[in-house]
Protein backbone atom coordinates (compact mmCIF):
# COMPACT_ATOMS: atom_id res chain seq x y z
CA UNK A 1 0.00 0.00 0.00
CA UNK A 2 1.33 3.38 -0.63
CA UNK A 3 2.12 5.93 1.89
CA UNK A 4 0.21 8.74 2.66
CA UNK A 5 2.15 10.90 4.76
CA UNK A 6 6.07 10.66 4.30
CA UNK A 7 8.45 11.90 7.04
CA UNK A 8 12.07 11.98 6.38
CA UNK A 9 14.97 13.06 8.66
CA UNK A 10 12.51 15.87 9.82
CA UNK A 11 13.69 18.66 12.15
CA UNK A 12 12.38 21.40 13.28
CA UNK A 13 14.31 24.28 15.75
CA UNK A 14 13.20 27.50 17.80
CA UNK A 15 15.10 30.78 18.64
CA UNK A 16 13.87 30.71 22.52
CA UNK A 17 14.60 34.62 23.46
CA UNK A 18 15.98 34.63 27.21
CA UNK A 19 14.69 37.93 28.66
CA UNK A 20 17.08 40.11 30.84
CA UNK A 21 15.07 41.15 34.09
CA UNK A 22 14.32 44.34 35.39
CA UNK A 23 13.63 47.93 33.79
CA UNK A 24 17.40 48.13 32.61
CA UNK A 25 17.09 44.40 31.57
CA UNK A 26 14.22 44.93 29.42
CA UNK A 27 16.14 48.25 27.93
CA UNK A 28 18.63 46.20 27.23
CA UNK A 29 16.46 43.26 25.62
CA UNK A 30 15.71 45.70 22.78
CA UNK A 31 19.23 46.30 21.22
CA UNK A 32 20.67 42.55 22.18
CA UNK A 33 18.64 39.07 22.74
CA UNK A 34 19.94 36.50 24.05
CA UNK A 35 18.53 33.54 22.46
CA UNK A 36 19.09 29.04 22.75
CA UNK A 37 18.09 27.16 20.30
CA UNK A 38 15.83 24.24 21.22
CA UNK A 39 15.37 21.39 19.10
CA UNK A 40 11.49 19.90 19.24
CA UNK A 41 12.03 17.21 16.22
CA UNK A 42 14.92 15.95 15.85
CA UNK A 43 15.55 13.85 12.63
CA UNK A 44 12.39 11.77 12.72
CA UNK A 45 11.23 9.29 9.92
CA UNK A 46 8.42 7.78 9.34
CA UNK A 47 5.35 6.90 6.77
CA UNK A 48 1.78 6.37 7.17
CA UNK A 49 -0.26 3.55 4.81
CA UNK A 50 -3.80 5.25 3.77
CA UNK A 51 -6.27 4.38 6.03
CA UNK A 52 -4.25 3.54 9.09
CA UNK A 53 -4.95 4.97 12.80
CA UNK A 54 -1.76 5.97 14.34
CA UNK A 55 -1.36 7.15 18.04
CA UNK A 56 1.40 9.54 18.22
CA UNK A 57 2.23 9.85 21.69
CA UNK A 58 5.00 10.94 24.51
CA UNK A 59 5.24 13.20 27.08
CA UNK A 60 4.74 16.72 27.43
CA UNK A 61 7.26 18.51 24.92
CA UNK A 62 8.50 15.64 23.33
CA UNK A 63 7.55 18.04 19.93
CA UNK A 64 4.43 15.86 19.23
CA UNK A 65 2.61 19.16 18.12
CA UNK A 66 5.52 20.26 16.64
CA UNK A 67 5.19 17.79 14.32
CA UNK A 68 1.56 17.90 13.93
CA UNK A 69 2.36 21.68 12.89
CA UNK A 70 4.65 20.55 9.98
CA UNK A 71 2.18 18.40 8.68
CA UNK A 72 -0.45 20.62 8.73
CA UNK A 73 1.69 23.03 7.30
CA UNK A 74 1.36 25.70 10.59
CA UNK A 75 5.30 25.46 10.82
CA UNK A 76 8.02 25.27 8.77
CA UNK A 77 10.93 23.11 9.36
CA UNK A 78 14.16 23.52 9.44
CA UNK A 79 15.55 20.77 7.91
CA UNK A 80 14.02 17.59 6.32
CA UNK A 81 11.68 16.44 4.21
CA UNK A 82 7.71 15.92 4.79
CA UNK A 83 4.66 14.69 2.21
CA UNK A 84 1.36 14.56 2.93
CA UNK A 85 -0.70 12.80 0.00
CA UNK A 86 2.36 13.45 -2.13
CA UNK A 87 2.47 17.65 -1.29
CA UNK A 88 4.69 19.57 0.64
CA UNK A 89 2.37 21.12 3.18
CA UNK A 90 4.29 24.54 4.06
CA UNK A 91 4.81 25.17 0.15
CA UNK A 92 0.91 24.01 -0.74
CA UNK A 93 -0.38 24.86 1.99
CA UNK A 94 -3.88 25.58 0.57
CA UNK A 95 -3.60 22.17 -1.46
CA UNK A 96 -2.61 20.42 1.74
CA UNK A 97 -5.61 22.38 3.72
CA UNK A 98 -8.05 21.32 1.25
CA UNK A 99 -7.29 17.32 1.81
CA UNK A 100 -6.73 17.29 5.59
CA UNK A 101 -8.58 18.07 8.52
CA UNK A 102 -6.97 19.44 12.18
CA UNK A 103 -8.23 19.19 15.26
CA UNK A 104 -6.53 20.41 18.23
CA UNK A 105 -7.55 19.86 21.63
CA UNK A 106 -7.03 22.69 23.57
CA UNK A 107 -8.54 25.21 21.32
CA UNK A 108 -11.28 25.49 18.75
CA UNK A 109 -10.82 25.96 15.37
CA UNK A 110 -13.93 27.35 14.98
CA UNK A 111 -15.31 31.19 15.18
CA UNK A 112 -15.40 31.39 18.84
CA UNK A 113 -18.41 34.05 18.96
CA UNK A 114 -20.53 32.54 16.20
CA UNK A 115 -23.61 29.77 16.97
CA UNK A 116 -21.90 26.28 15.63
CA UNK A 117 -24.00 26.32 12.51
CA UNK A 118 -22.52 29.50 11.43
CA UNK A 119 -19.34 28.20 12.01
CA UNK A 120 -20.35 25.32 9.69
CA UNK A 121 -21.86 27.26 7.12
CA UNK A 122 -18.83 28.91 6.66
CA UNK A 123 -16.70 26.24 6.61
CA UNK A 124 -18.98 24.88 3.58
CA UNK A 125 -18.69 27.95 1.69
CA UNK A 126 -14.51 28.16 2.17
CA UNK A 127 -14.18 24.50 1.10
CA UNK A 128 -16.54 24.75 -1.65
CA UNK A 129 -18.79 21.60 -0.29
CA UNK A 130 -21.79 20.95 -2.59
CA UNK A 131 -24.52 21.31 -1.16
CA UNK A 132 -25.83 17.73 -0.97
CA UNK A 133 -22.27 16.20 0.81
CA UNK A 134 -22.87 18.66 2.97
CA UNK A 135 -26.11 17.97 4.54
CA UNK A 136 -25.29 13.82 3.85
CA UNK A 137 -22.03 14.89 6.17
CA UNK A 138 -24.09 16.30 8.40
CA UNK A 139 -26.65 13.89 9.04
CA UNK A 140 -24.08 11.11 9.65
CA UNK A 141 -22.39 13.28 12.34
CA UNK A 142 -25.14 13.95 13.76
CA UNK A 143 -25.98 10.40 14.51
CA UNK A 144 -23.48 9.81 16.07
CA UNK A 145 -22.17 13.25 17.83
CA UNK A 146 -25.52 14.56 18.55
CA UNK A 147 -24.80 17.92 17.45
CA UNK A 148 -28.54 19.22 17.30
CA UNK A 149 -28.73 20.01 21.38
CA UNK A 150 -26.46 22.61 20.42
CA UNK A 151 -26.17 23.50 17.02
CA UNK A 152 -27.33 27.02 17.60
CA UNK A 153 -25.10 27.74 20.32
CA UNK A 154 -22.21 30.20 20.69
CA UNK A 155 -19.17 28.25 20.25
CA UNK A 156 -18.12 30.40 23.43
CA UNK A 157 -20.81 28.59 25.52
CA UNK A 158 -20.67 24.71 24.78
CA UNK A 159 -18.87 22.30 27.36
CA UNK A 160 -15.62 21.08 26.42
CA UNK A 161 -17.56 17.78 25.08
CA UNK A 162 -19.86 19.19 22.93
CA UNK A 163 -16.80 21.58 21.48
CA UNK A 164 -14.59 18.86 20.59
CA UNK A 165 -17.77 17.51 19.14
CA UNK A 166 -18.46 20.23 17.09
CA UNK A 167 -14.60 20.72 16.33
CA UNK A 168 -13.79 17.18 14.99
CA UNK A 169 -17.43 17.13 12.91
CA UNK A 170 -16.50 20.20 11.44
CA UNK A 171 -12.84 18.90 10.71
CA UNK A 172 -14.55 16.17 8.26
CA UNK A 173 -17.16 18.40 6.57
CA UNK A 174 -15.03 18.48 3.42
CA UNK A 175 -14.20 14.83 3.39
CA UNK A 176 -10.37 15.19 4.00
CA UNK A 177 -8.20 11.80 3.04
CA UNK A 178 -6.52 12.56 6.60
CA UNK A 179 -7.21 13.63 10.29
CA UNK A 180 -4.61 15.32 12.33
CA UNK A 181 -5.87 14.62 16.03
CA UNK A 182 -4.20 16.51 18.65
CA UNK A 183 -5.17 15.57 21.85
CA UNK A 184 -8.35 15.02 21.20
CA UNK A 185 -9.87 13.51 24.24
CA UNK A 186 -8.01 16.06 27.01
CA UNK A 187 -10.04 17.00 29.70
CA UNK A 188 -12.91 15.35 28.99
CA UNK A 189 -15.12 12.61 30.70
CA UNK A 190 -15.02 8.92 29.58
CA UNK A 191 -18.68 8.95 28.76
CA UNK A 192 -17.60 12.16 26.44
CA UNK A 193 -13.91 10.28 25.12
CA UNK A 194 -16.04 6.60 24.45
CA UNK A 195 -18.45 9.05 22.10
CA UNK A 196 -15.34 10.97 19.99
CA UNK A 197 -12.99 7.64 19.69
CA UNK A 198 -16.38 5.78 18.77
CA UNK A 199 -16.97 8.27 16.01
CA UNK A 200 -13.66 8.20 14.66
CA UNK A 201 -13.52 4.53 14.81
CA UNK A 202 -16.26 4.47 12.15
CA UNK A 203 -14.95 7.45 10.21
CA UNK A 204 -11.82 5.51 9.77
CA UNK A 205 -13.41 2.24 8.78
CA UNK A 206 -16.14 3.68 6.81
CA UNK A 207 -14.73 6.65 4.62
CA UNK A 208 -11.07 5.12 4.79
CA UNK A 209 -10.05 8.68 6.75
CA UNK A 210 -6.49 8.18 7.79
CA UNK A 211 -6.28 9.52 11.08
CA UNK A 212 -2.93 10.59 13.25
CA UNK A 213 -3.64 11.53 16.81
CA UNK A 214 -1.79 12.34 19.53
CA UNK A 215 -2.74 11.72 23.04
CA UNK A 216 -1.39 11.40 26.61
CA UNK A 217 -4.11 8.87 27.10
CA UNK A 218 -3.07 5.49 26.85
CA UNK A 219 -7.03 4.25 27.02
CA UNK A 220 -7.43 6.26 23.35
CA UNK A 221 -4.68 4.23 22.22
CA UNK A 222 -5.29 1.12 23.41
CA UNK A 223 -9.06 1.62 22.22
CA UNK A 224 -8.29 3.21 18.44
CA UNK A 225 -4.57 2.70 17.18
CA UNK A 226 -3.01 -0.60 15.91
CA UNK A 227 -0.06 1.10 15.46
CA UNK A 228 1.87 4.19 17.71
CA UNK A 229 4.68 5.86 17.18
CA UNK A 230 6.30 7.17 20.16
CA UNK A 231 8.45 9.58 20.71
CA UNK A 232 10.53 11.50 23.67
CA UNK A 233 13.11 14.48 23.52
CA UNK A 234 12.38 15.09 20.08
CA UNK A 235 13.52 11.81 18.87
CA UNK A 236 11.43 8.35 17.72
CA UNK A 237 11.93 6.03 20.36
CA UNK A 238 9.40 3.33 18.98
CA UNK A 239 7.41 2.69 16.20
CA UNK A 240 5.13 -0.45 15.53
CA UNK A 241 2.69 -2.40 17.06
CA UNK A 242 1.05 -1.74 19.67
CA UNK A 243 0.62 -5.06 20.90
CA UNK A 244 4.56 -5.10 21.16
CA UNK A 245 4.65 -2.73 24.13
CA UNK A 246 0.91 -3.31 25.17
CA UNK A 247 3.09 -5.64 27.64
CA UNK A 248 4.79 -2.23 28.87
CA UNK A 249 1.26 -0.68 30.08
CA UNK A 250 1.05 -0.83 33.37
CA UNK A 251 -2.23 -3.03 34.09
CA UNK A 252 -2.66 -1.19 37.42
CA UNK A 253 -4.52 1.56 37.80
CA UNK A 254 -4.84 3.78 41.33
CA UNK A 255 -8.26 4.59 42.90
CA UNK A 256 -8.31 7.52 45.15
CA UNK A 257 -10.61 7.76 48.00
CA UNK A 258 -11.37 10.29 50.67
CA UNK A 259 -13.78 9.27 52.60
CA UNK A 260 -15.94 11.21 54.90
CA UNK A 261 -15.64 9.25 57.92
CA UNK A 262 -12.82 7.72 59.91
CA UNK A 263 -13.38 3.99 59.36
CA UNK A 264 -11.53 1.59 60.99
CA UNK A 265 -11.76 -0.97 58.84
CA UNK A 266 -10.77 0.34 54.70
CA UNK A 267 -9.85 -2.54 53.17
CA UNK A 268 -11.35 -3.41 49.62
CA UNK A 269 -11.09 -6.68 48.14
CA UNK A 270 -8.78 -7.42 44.76
CA UNK A 271 -6.88 -4.20 45.84
CA UNK A 272 -3.42 -3.15 47.57
CA UNK A 273 -3.32 -0.09 50.11
CA UNK A 274 -0.88 1.71 48.59
CA UNK A 275 -1.03 4.81 50.79
CA UNK A 276 -3.17 5.55 53.98
CA UNK A 277 -3.61 9.28 55.70
CA UNK A 278 -5.82 10.57 57.82
CA UNK A 279 -9.27 9.99 55.41
CA UNK A 280 -7.69 9.65 52.11
CA UNK A 281 -6.78 5.73 50.73
CA UNK A 282 -4.47 5.37 47.85
CA UNK A 283 -6.13 1.46 46.32
CA UNK A 284 -3.70 -0.32 43.49
CA UNK A 285 -5.84 -2.53 41.63
CA UNK A 286 -5.93 -4.44 38.35
CA UNK A 287 -9.46 -3.99 35.93
CA UNK A 288 -8.36 -7.52 35.30
CA UNK A 289 -9.48 -8.93 38.64
CA UNK A 290 -12.22 -6.65 39.69
CA UNK A 291 -14.02 -3.86 37.50
CA UNK A 292 -14.48 -0.50 38.32
CA UNK A 293 -18.02 -0.48 38.53
CA UNK A 294 -17.90 -2.86 40.59
CA UNK A 295 -15.13 -1.63 42.96
CA UNK A 296 -16.72 1.86 43.22
CA UNK A 297 -20.31 0.43 44.06
CA UNK A 298 -18.57 -1.85 46.86
CA UNK A 299 -17.30 1.57 48.20
CA UNK A 300 -20.27 3.44 48.38
CA UNK A 301 -21.95 0.29 49.96
CA UNK A 302 -20.03 0.66 52.49
CA UNK A 303 -18.51 3.77 53.33
CA UNK A 304 -19.27 7.67 52.96
CA UNK A 305 -17.15 9.21 50.69
CA UNK A 306 -15.95 13.18 50.27
CA UNK A 307 -14.58 12.37 46.46
CA UNK A 308 -13.05 9.90 44.68
CA UNK A 309 -10.80 9.75 41.38
CA UNK A 310 -8.72 7.08 39.37
CA UNK A 311 -5.40 7.19 38.14
CA UNK A 312 -4.42 6.07 34.64
CA UNK A 313 -0.96 4.66 33.60
CA UNK A 314 0.94 7.88 32.11
CA UNK A 315 3.10 7.64 29.03
CA UNK A 316 6.30 8.92 31.19
CA UNK A 317 5.61 5.36 32.63
CA UNK A 318 6.51 3.43 29.33
CA UNK A 319 9.05 5.58 28.44
CA UNK A 320 10.67 5.04 31.50
CA UNK A 321 10.31 1.44 30.87
CA UNK A 322 11.24 0.91 27.40
CA UNK A 323 14.50 2.81 28.79
CA UNK A 324 14.97 0.44 31.18
CA UNK A 325 14.43 -2.66 29.00
CA UNK A 326 16.07 -1.58 26.43
CA UNK A 327 13.36 -2.87 23.17
CA UNK A 328 14.50 0.13 21.69
CA UNK A 329 12.96 0.34 18.07
CA UNK A 330 12.55 -3.41 18.41
CA UNK A 331 9.04 -3.17 16.58
CA UNK A 332 10.65 -2.17 13.52
CA UNK B 1 -15.56 35.36 -7.38
CA UNK B 2 -15.43 32.56 -4.80
CA UNK B 3 -13.28 35.08 -3.06
CA UNK B 4 -15.25 37.94 -2.90
CA UNK B 5 -18.70 36.59 -2.46
CA UNK B 6 -16.95 34.64 0.70
CA UNK B 7 -15.12 37.83 1.83
CA UNK B 8 -18.95 39.59 2.06
CA UNK B 9 -20.41 36.34 4.21
CA UNK B 10 -17.64 37.04 6.33
CA UNK B 11 -18.19 40.77 6.42
CA UNK B 12 -21.90 40.15 6.52
CA UNK B 13 -21.64 37.48 9.69
CA UNK B 14 -19.55 40.03 11.80
CA UNK B 15 -21.94 42.52 11.19
CA UNK B 16 -25.10 41.09 12.87
CA UNK B 17 -22.61 40.05 15.60
CA UNK B 18 -22.03 43.80 15.91
CA UNK B 19 -25.94 44.33 15.53
CA UNK B 20 -26.38 42.08 18.27
CA UNK B 21 -25.86 44.96 20.89
CA UNK B 22 -27.44 47.69 18.71
CA UNK B 23 -27.32 50.70 20.72
CA UNK B 24 -24.08 50.23 21.65
CA UNK B 25 -22.76 49.85 18.27
CA UNK B 26 -25.19 53.56 17.68
CA UNK B 27 -23.44 55.24 20.30
CA UNK B 28 -20.36 54.47 19.53
CA UNK B 29 -20.42 55.41 15.89
CA UNK B 30 -22.63 58.51 16.63
CA UNK B 31 -19.64 59.66 19.47
CA UNK B 32 -16.70 58.87 16.73
CA UNK B 33 -18.44 61.22 14.60
CA UNK B 34 -19.06 63.90 17.07
CA UNK B 35 -15.00 63.45 18.54
CA UNK B 36 -13.36 63.70 15.47
CA UNK B 37 -15.65 67.21 14.47
CA UNK B 38 -14.07 68.43 17.43
CA UNK B 39 -10.91 67.15 16.04
CA UNK B 40 -11.73 69.50 12.85
CA UNK B 41 -12.62 72.32 14.87
CA UNK B 42 -9.47 72.68 16.42
CA UNK B 43 -8.52 73.29 12.60
CA UNK B 44 -11.41 75.28 11.89
CA UNK B 45 -10.52 77.37 14.76
CA UNK B 46 -6.30 78.33 13.50
CA UNK B 47 -7.58 79.65 10.46
CA UNK B 48 -10.23 82.08 12.15
CA UNK B 49 -6.87 82.95 13.62
CA UNK B 50 -4.70 83.15 10.86
CA UNK B 51 -6.98 83.26 7.73
CA UNK B 52 -4.40 81.21 5.63
CA UNK B 53 -1.65 79.07 6.27
CA UNK B 54 1.11 79.64 3.81
CA UNK B 55 -1.07 80.12 0.07
CA UNK B 56 -3.48 78.07 1.76
CA UNK B 57 -7.40 78.16 2.72
CA UNK B 58 -9.47 76.67 5.70
CA UNK B 59 -11.33 74.82 2.70
CA UNK B 60 -8.22 73.47 0.89
CA UNK B 61 -6.94 72.41 4.08
CA UNK B 62 -10.51 70.95 4.86
CA UNK B 63 -10.39 69.24 1.51
CA UNK B 64 -7.19 67.60 2.22
CA UNK B 65 -8.31 66.95 6.12
CA UNK B 66 -11.49 65.32 4.13
CA UNK B 67 -9.89 63.23 2.08
CA UNK B 68 -6.96 61.44 4.55
CA UNK B 69 -10.12 61.05 7.01
CA UNK B 70 -11.97 58.91 4.33
CA UNK B 71 -8.97 56.86 3.38
CA UNK B 72 -7.88 56.06 7.09
CA UNK B 73 -11.50 55.72 8.44
CA UNK B 74 -11.64 52.81 5.99
CA UNK B 75 -8.69 51.27 6.25
CA UNK B 76 -9.36 51.31 9.93
CA UNK B 77 -13.12 49.40 9.05
CA UNK B 78 -11.83 47.00 6.45
CA UNK B 79 -8.35 46.64 7.65
CA UNK B 80 -9.40 46.36 11.37
CA UNK B 81 -7.97 42.29 11.86
CA UNK B 82 -4.71 43.73 10.21
CA UNK B 83 -4.32 46.16 12.99
CA UNK B 84 -5.21 42.92 15.94
CA UNK B 85 -3.19 40.69 14.98
CA UNK B 86 -1.04 40.34 17.55
CA UNK B 87 -4.50 39.06 19.58
CA UNK B 88 -4.53 36.28 16.82
CA UNK B 89 -1.24 34.82 17.25
CA UNK B 90 -1.52 34.90 21.48
CA UNK B 91 -4.32 33.08 21.18
CA UNK B 92 -3.08 30.83 18.32
CA UNK B 93 -6.06 31.63 15.86
CA UNK B 94 -3.50 32.43 13.48
CA UNK B 95 -2.69 28.54 13.34
CA UNK B 96 -6.44 28.02 12.28
CA UNK B 97 -6.33 30.46 9.56
CA UNK B 98 -2.74 28.27 8.41
CA UNK B 99 -5.44 25.49 8.20
CA UNK B 100 -7.82 26.80 6.11
CA UNK B 101 -7.25 26.73 1.91
CA UNK B 102 -7.12 30.19 1.90
CA UNK B 103 -4.51 33.00 1.95
CA UNK B 104 -3.66 34.37 5.27
CA UNK B 105 -3.86 38.05 4.53
CA UNK B 106 -6.98 37.70 2.93
CA UNK B 107 -8.09 35.54 6.00
CA UNK B 108 -7.40 38.37 8.82
CA UNK B 109 -8.72 40.88 6.40
CA UNK B 110 -11.58 39.18 6.75
CA UNK B 111 -11.24 38.38 10.62
CA UNK B 112 -13.17 41.56 11.44
CA UNK B 113 -15.02 44.37 9.78
CA UNK B 114 -15.53 47.27 12.37
CA UNK B 115 -18.51 48.90 10.81
CA UNK B 116 -18.65 51.60 14.06
CA UNK B 117 -16.00 53.67 11.66
CA UNK B 118 -18.63 54.23 9.37
CA UNK B 119 -18.67 57.24 12.22
CA UNK B 120 -15.71 58.54 11.53
CA UNK B 121 -16.04 58.01 7.48
CA UNK B 122 -19.23 60.12 6.98
CA UNK B 123 -17.52 63.05 9.56
CA UNK B 124 -14.50 63.01 7.14
CA UNK B 125 -17.05 62.90 3.65
CA UNK B 126 -19.16 65.52 5.46
CA UNK B 127 -16.02 67.96 6.07
CA UNK B 128 -14.92 67.00 2.21
CA UNK B 129 -18.11 67.80 0.37
CA UNK B 130 -18.23 71.20 2.29
CA UNK B 131 -14.80 71.29 1.32
CA UNK B 132 -15.28 70.89 -2.66
CA UNK B 133 -18.10 73.24 -2.40
CA UNK B 134 -16.57 75.94 -0.96
CA UNK B 135 -14.02 76.02 -3.51
CA UNK B 136 -16.14 75.14 -6.03
CA UNK B 137 -14.76 71.95 -7.56
CA UNK B 138 -16.76 70.48 -10.69
CA UNK B 139 -16.98 67.10 -10.55
CA UNK B 140 -16.10 65.84 -13.96
CA UNK B 141 -16.27 61.81 -14.26
CA UNK B 142 -12.39 61.94 -14.50
CA UNK B 143 -12.06 63.78 -11.71
CA UNK B 144 -14.46 61.75 -9.60
CA UNK B 145 -12.91 58.51 -10.90
CA UNK B 146 -9.05 59.86 -10.39
CA UNK B 147 -10.99 61.02 -6.09
CA UNK B 148 -12.21 57.19 -5.74
CA UNK B 149 -8.70 55.64 -7.14
CA UNK B 150 -7.20 58.14 -4.20
CA UNK B 151 -8.73 57.22 -1.30
CA UNK B 152 -8.67 53.50 -2.58
CA UNK B 153 -4.56 54.54 -2.83
CA UNK B 154 -4.99 56.23 0.93
CA UNK B 155 -6.61 52.87 1.96
CA UNK B 156 -4.26 50.65 0.62
CA UNK B 157 -1.40 53.32 2.34
CA UNK B 158 -2.99 52.76 5.45
CA UNK B 159 -3.72 49.07 5.42
CA UNK B 160 0.25 48.71 3.97
CA UNK B 161 1.26 50.30 7.34
CA UNK B 162 -0.83 48.24 9.93
CA UNK B 163 0.71 45.38 7.48
CA UNK B 164 4.26 46.02 8.51
CA UNK B 165 2.82 46.40 12.00
CA UNK B 166 1.65 42.73 11.81
CA UNK B 167 4.39 41.46 10.30
CA UNK B 168 7.28 42.71 13.35
CA UNK B 169 4.44 40.04 15.45
CA UNK B 170 5.59 37.21 13.91
CA UNK B 171 9.09 38.00 15.67
CA UNK B 172 8.12 39.96 18.66
CA UNK B 173 4.52 38.80 19.46
CA UNK B 174 3.75 42.28 21.25
CA UNK B 175 2.37 44.84 18.67
CA UNK B 176 4.63 48.13 18.18
CA UNK B 177 3.28 51.19 19.29
CA UNK B 178 6.45 53.09 17.68
CA UNK B 179 4.50 52.36 14.11
CA UNK B 180 1.12 54.29 15.39
CA UNK B 181 3.43 57.30 14.59
CA UNK B 182 3.12 56.88 11.17
CA UNK B 183 -0.73 55.65 11.58
CA UNK B 184 -1.88 57.82 13.68
CA UNK B 185 0.74 61.06 12.91
CA UNK B 186 0.43 60.08 9.16
CA UNK B 187 -3.48 61.13 9.33
CA UNK B 188 -2.13 63.89 11.41
CA UNK B 189 0.61 65.06 9.24
CA UNK B 190 -1.56 64.65 6.05
CA UNK B 191 -4.22 66.93 6.92
CA UNK B 192 -1.96 69.63 6.17
CA UNK B 193 -0.20 70.32 3.07
CA UNK B 194 2.95 68.46 2.78
CA UNK B 195 4.71 72.16 1.77
CA UNK B 196 4.44 73.76 5.25
CA UNK B 197 6.31 70.93 6.61
CA UNK B 198 10.56 71.15 6.63
CA UNK B 199 12.44 69.36 3.87
CA UNK B 200 13.35 66.58 5.96
CA UNK B 201 10.13 65.96 7.08
CA UNK B 202 8.36 66.18 3.58
CA UNK B 203 11.02 64.09 2.07
CA UNK B 204 10.32 61.12 4.52
CA UNK B 205 7.05 61.19 4.05
CA UNK B 206 7.35 61.61 0.42
CA UNK B 207 9.90 58.72 -0.40
CA UNK B 208 10.15 56.24 3.03
CA UNK B 209 6.52 56.43 4.00
CA UNK B 210 4.79 57.81 0.71
CA UNK B 211 1.84 59.63 2.61
CA UNK B 212 2.39 62.62 0.04
CA UNK B 213 1.28 60.33 -3.13
CA UNK B 214 -2.08 59.36 -1.46
CA UNK B 215 -3.16 62.41 -0.26
CA UNK B 216 -1.19 65.19 -0.85
CA UNK B 217 0.14 65.32 -4.68
CA UNK B 218 -3.76 63.76 -5.81
CA UNK B 219 -5.56 66.59 -3.92
CA UNK B 220 -2.63 69.25 -5.75
CA UNK B 221 -4.31 67.77 -8.82
CA UNK B 222 -8.11 67.51 -8.32
CA UNK B 223 -7.72 71.44 -6.79
CA UNK B 224 -5.80 72.41 -9.81
CA UNK B 225 -2.91 73.60 -7.61
CA UNK B 226 0.94 73.92 -8.40
CA UNK B 227 3.34 72.56 -5.27
CA UNK B 228 5.06 75.90 -3.73
CA UNK B 229 7.78 73.59 -3.80
CA UNK B 230 7.52 73.04 -7.34
CA UNK B 231 7.71 68.71 -7.85
CA UNK B 232 6.72 68.13 -10.73
CA UNK B 233 2.88 67.65 -11.32
CA UNK B 234 3.65 63.61 -12.61
CA UNK B 235 3.71 63.39 -8.97
CA UNK B 236 0.13 64.00 -8.58
CA UNK B 237 -1.15 61.81 -11.71
CA UNK B 238 0.60 58.78 -10.61
CA UNK B 239 -0.08 59.27 -6.98
CA UNK B 240 -3.15 56.61 -6.57
CA UNK B 241 -0.81 54.10 -8.02
CA UNK B 242 1.63 54.37 -5.05
CA UNK B 243 -0.80 53.07 -2.35
CA UNK B 244 -1.50 49.91 -4.28
CA UNK B 245 2.37 49.19 -5.07
CA UNK B 246 3.21 49.96 -1.26
CA UNK B 247 0.56 47.41 0.05
CA UNK B 248 1.85 44.78 -1.75
CA UNK B 249 5.45 45.69 -0.66
CA UNK B 250 4.40 44.76 2.26
CA UNK B 251 2.57 41.91 1.64
CA UNK B 252 5.99 40.34 0.32
CA UNK B 253 7.30 41.43 3.72
CA UNK B 254 4.06 39.82 5.14
CA UNK B 255 4.93 36.72 3.29
CA UNK B 256 8.35 36.55 4.68
CA UNK B 257 7.12 37.10 8.16
CA UNK B 258 4.33 33.96 7.77
CA UNK B 259 7.29 31.71 6.77
CA UNK B 260 8.98 32.64 10.20
CA UNK B 261 5.89 32.36 11.92
CA UNK B 262 6.62 30.07 15.46
CA UNK B 263 3.21 29.03 16.60
CA UNK B 264 2.70 29.33 20.56
CA UNK B 265 3.05 26.34 23.15
CA UNK B 266 5.13 23.09 20.93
Amino acid sequence: MQSIIEVEDLSKEFKVYRHRQGFMGSFVNLFSRQHAVVRAVDHINFKIRRGEIVGYIGPNAAGKSTTIKMLTGILVPTSGGLRVNGRVPHEQRKENARRIGVVFGQRTHLWFDLPVEESFELLRHIYRIPMEQYRANLELFNDVLELHNFFQTPVRQLSLGQRMRADIAAALLHDPDVLFLDEPTIGLDVVAKERIRQFIREINQERQVTVLLTTHDLSDVEKLCERVILIDHARILFDGKLTAIRSLIPRERLLIVDYAERYPNVELRHTVIAYHENMRVHYRFSPDNISITDLISEILERFKIMDLSIQEPEIEEIVRLIYERKVLLEGQ
Amino acid sequence: MHALSLYLHFVRVRIQSQMEYRFSFLMDTFSHFCVTFLDFTSVALLFARFHTLKHWTLWEVAFLYGMIGISFALAEMIGRGIDVFPRLVVRGEFDNMLIRPLGTFYQVLAYQFQLRRLGRTSQALLVFCIASSHLGIVWTPVKLLFLIAAIIGGICFFMGLFVIGATICFWTVQSIEVLNIFTYGGTEAGQYPMSIYRYWFRHFFTFVVPLAFVNYFPALSLLGKADPNGSPMILSQIGPAIGPAFLSLTLVFWRFGVKHYQSTGH
